[in-house]
């Protein structure tokens, strides 16, 4: 028998919650439980008392699916709301990396030549290797990691995606 | 804490605790649950809440259930809830009590009860250690709860009470966990905590409708040539007041009514312009109706894959509205042209009061073809079974049943299976909270302690369990519990020796290769009957229906009535799992047979 998907949208969502216990579990759990996807998820408390917490979900699905995953995200008791910010408007997304690159000679040299074009900060360095720290949308990111492949990529660590609406507007 | 007049930080002398007025956690619970109007828990005792146990003895204001399985109380406090309305509670120990009443939470997460279920935990210094009982409920019941808490601080506990009720019993219910540690239990507060979480912004549910909806929505139905209304269960939950409404709005707008398993009794069994439960065992009538109707009103209803059949041939030429408390229901299978969020006795109440004085347009050629569709007698069933002729039809033994029952306003539960869909098509509703059952989870064992939980709250009520062979003895265990309580009970067991649903599917599906689905070695109900003090009663002929169900009604106390079935009798109509609602099998057609794996890979 066949198994059909349907065609998928990348959304950025960003959900304000009680910054409770099993919050997160809660979340993650619906999105497995339902077979949604998350490709990145952040979290961290952004009040002053720690009640609150912004998570910033990259998901993608038909648009039936993002519909369902934002109500199915209301629906949660600690959820105090849910904003797409692909659909909301423009918006900035940002993400930092932090990238171990290890070499010496023309190759070291030329990593960290690229590092400059990209304004990547050299955090940690030894003679044989460099940590650069990197900010940007995701592309860029994705597109500064293919260069080092050439270039004695080692490791890399991502925050995933953080985002927020431009404008004068609060989410 | 702050004093609120001097602004300096309070003394701990106001706030200490005065020894005669102390109260430990399992104090503050038991009080808190009184303040909610809590008449009954359900409950079984365990260690890990024996200080809860403790506070409820002697307790007159406050009655405990005890069932004989955590599975039985957690359906009990269900069919308690469905019968009064009212929020049941649950009360049970950490580690297997908690998994064992996994399946009455997961059964009123799905079909929306209302429940607050206390667990004990074991102390905070042993969570994570796996200690002797423990088990992460909160863990394990995160996503077949609507919410749920693990109490760490005492200070918060009457606020956890409080909002958890709040949270169970409004918007769409459901069910909630509170699970305490025995050391909170023990422990007395030198505070206690107003909210469990600052801010208004948490859990605020929309009732109310836009204006400019309701103006939409009535524009639609009054302009359609062949309106239907769709009604489930969220019209119960809403409350009489929503099912009296439903019957309002019908009469201004003179819509046929059709209805989900979960919502019969809202709209009355004897009206005119009823056509029965739609879906899988649905009428005829209801499911040509609602392929053919131009706008469809779907009113608490989620167009559940029962009800729905084949997704792409469902009602495909109309315009449909959803009503519903939860958005998340709202374009989750089905996509409507208009989506109304809001509470049902509300938005029915928004949508007469925008119909007012309008003219319910003429819908003689709708209702017209409707009575067509009627005249096939979907429901009409053959005297006899080819295989058995000497045996009582079941459908026959649930029509004696209702017409014997009739005027007594009974309350019906059931279990899951052929049974079910009996008793919903052949047993006639007038009212709503008359009628329990296991609908979104369909869990066998259901009916008997929702019976137990439905006469309590409703003492002398008639109520009937409508059940199956196997099914009943899935939770046979609470016919102790009956007995104790001195509950007069109905059991009226169809017994066709069959876990009849799967005999019926694996005929339909895998040449009748009927695999482990015979009932074999079945007790005798009537000697097990009286070995629990209950009166057993056994049928096995049509002559002898009648005066047994007139026993069975007579006898005041718990009665188990055996009533042999016809072994081979299918629940039909059926639309078969990936048909539409246009291709229904009824009485007659050929149901022998296999299917493609594209239709055997459906439930």
């Amino acid at each position: 028998m066949k198994i059909t998907e349907a065609a998928s949208e990348r959304h950025v969502l960003a959900v304000m919650v009680d910054n409770e216990p099993g919050i997160l579990a809660k979340i993650t759990g619906l999105f497995t439980a339902r077979g949604y996807n998350i490709d990145s998820l952040t979290v961290a408390d952004i009040t002053e008392d720690h009640a609150v917490s912004r998570i910033t979900i990259v998901t993608n699905g038909p648009p039936q699916v993002i519909d369902q995953i934002e109500a199915q995200l209301e629906r949660l008791v600690p959820v105090h709301k849910v904003t797409d910010l692909t659909t909301a408007g423009p918006h900035v997304e940002r993400e930092l990396a932090l990238i171990k690159v290890t070499g010496t000679g023309d190759k070291r040299v030329e990593a960290l030549r690229v590092a400059e074009i990209f304004r990547a900060h050299v955090v940690d360095t030894t003679t044989t290797s460099f940590v650069f720290e990197l900010t940007g949308a995701p592309e860029k990111i994705e597109s500064f990691i293919a260069l080092m492949r050439d270039l004695g990529l080692v490791e890399v660590g991502r925050s995933g995606v953080v985002g927020m609406m431009r404008g004068a507007q609060g989410t | 804490m702050e004093c609120p007049v001097t602004g300096k930080p309070a003394s701990p002398a106001p706030s200490a605790p005065d020894p005669a007025t102390a109260m430990s956690g399992a104090a503050i619970l038991v009080n808190a649950l009184i303040e909610q109007g809590v008449e009954f828990v359900f409950g079984y005792p365990g260690g890990a809440v024996l200080p809860i146990y403790d506070e409820l003895f002697g307790d007159e204001r406050i009655r405990h259930i005890l069932v004989r399985h955590e599975a039985g109380a957690a359906h009990a406090a269900e069919g308690y809830a469905r019968a009064t309305g009212k929020p049941g509670v649950v009360l049970v120990t950490s580690g297997p009590g908690a998994t064992n009443a996994i399946t009455g939470i997961a059964d009123a997460w799905m079909d929306s009860i209302p429940l607050v279920v206390i667990t004990g935990q074991v102390p905070t210094s042993l969570i994570g250690t796996d200690a002797f009982q423990e088990a992460d409920t909160i863990g394990i019941t995160r996503h077949c709860t609507k919410h749920n808490y693990l109490v760490k601080d005492p200070a918060d506990l009457a606020a956890t009470i409080k909002e958890a009720f709040r949270i169970a019993t409004t918007g769409r219910p459901g069910p909630v966990v509170i699970d305490i540690p025995k050391n909170v239990q023990i422990a007395v507060p030198s505070e206690r905590r107003a909210n469990v979480r600052t801010g208004a912004h948490r859990y605020a549910p929309q009732t109310v409708a836009p204006a400019e909806q309701i103006v939409e929505a009535v524009e639609l139905i009054a302009g359609a040539r062949a309106p239907i209304l769709y009604t489930g269960g969220g019209i119960i939950n809403s409350g009489p007041e929503a099912s009296r409404l439903l019957r309002q709005f019908q009469d201004l707008t003179s819509a046929p009514v059709t209805s989900t398993l979960m919502g019969l009794g809202a709209f009355p069994s004897t009206h005119p312009d009823w056509l029965g439960m739609l879906g899988m065992h649905g009428t005829y009538e209801a499911n040509m109706a609602m392929n053919q109707c131009d706008v469809m009103v779907c009113i608490g209803a989620r167009f559940d894959d029962r009800v729905t059949g084949r997704l792409d041939a469902f009602s495909p030429g109309s315009k449909k509205i959803h009503i519903d408390i939860d958005r998340s229901s709202i374009n989750k299978v089905v996509p409507v042209d208009l989506g109304i969020v809001g509470d049902c006795a509300t938005v029915l109440g928004q949508l007469i009061e925008a119909w007012g004085s309008r003219q319910a347009r003429n819908l003689g050629e709708w209702k017209a073809r409707i009575a067509g569709w009627r005249a096939r007698e979907c429901l009409a069933y053959p005297d006899r079974s080819a295989k058995h002729p000497g045996m009582i039809m079941p459908q026959k033994a649930v029509e004696r049943l209702h017409a014997l029952t009739r005027g007594r306003e009974p309350i019906i539960t059931t279990e899951v299976g052929q049974h079910q869909m009996w008793a919903a098509q052949y047993f006639g509703f007038e009212a709503p909270n008359k009628w329990l059952t296991s609908g979104g989870l369909g869990t066998m064992g259901y009916g008997l302690p929702a019976a137990i939980g439905a006469q309590l709250g409703h003492p002398d009520a008639l109520v009937i369990d409508i059940a199956g062979e196997a099914s009943i003895q899935m939770n046979i265990q609470e016919l102790g519990t009956a007995s104790q309580y001195r509950l007069p009970v109905k059991i009226f067991i169809l017994n066709n020796e069959y876990m009849g649903m799967v005999r019926q599917w694996q005929e339909l599906t895998y040449e009748s290769r009927y695999s482990n689905s015979y009932s074999d070695s079945l007790p005798d109900f009537v000697k097990l009957a009286e070995a629990y003090g209950w009166k057993g009663i056994r049928i096995t002929e049509e002559k002898d229906l009648d005066d047994g169900i007139m026993r069975m009604l007579d006898h005041n106390g718990p009665v188990i009535v055996d009533c042999l079935v016809a072994q081979d009798a299918n629940c039909l109509p059926m639309i078969p799992s990936g048909a539409a609602h246009t291709d229904m099998l009824l009485y007659g057609d050929h149901v022998d047979g296999t299917m493609d794996d594209e239709a055997k890979a459906l439930v």
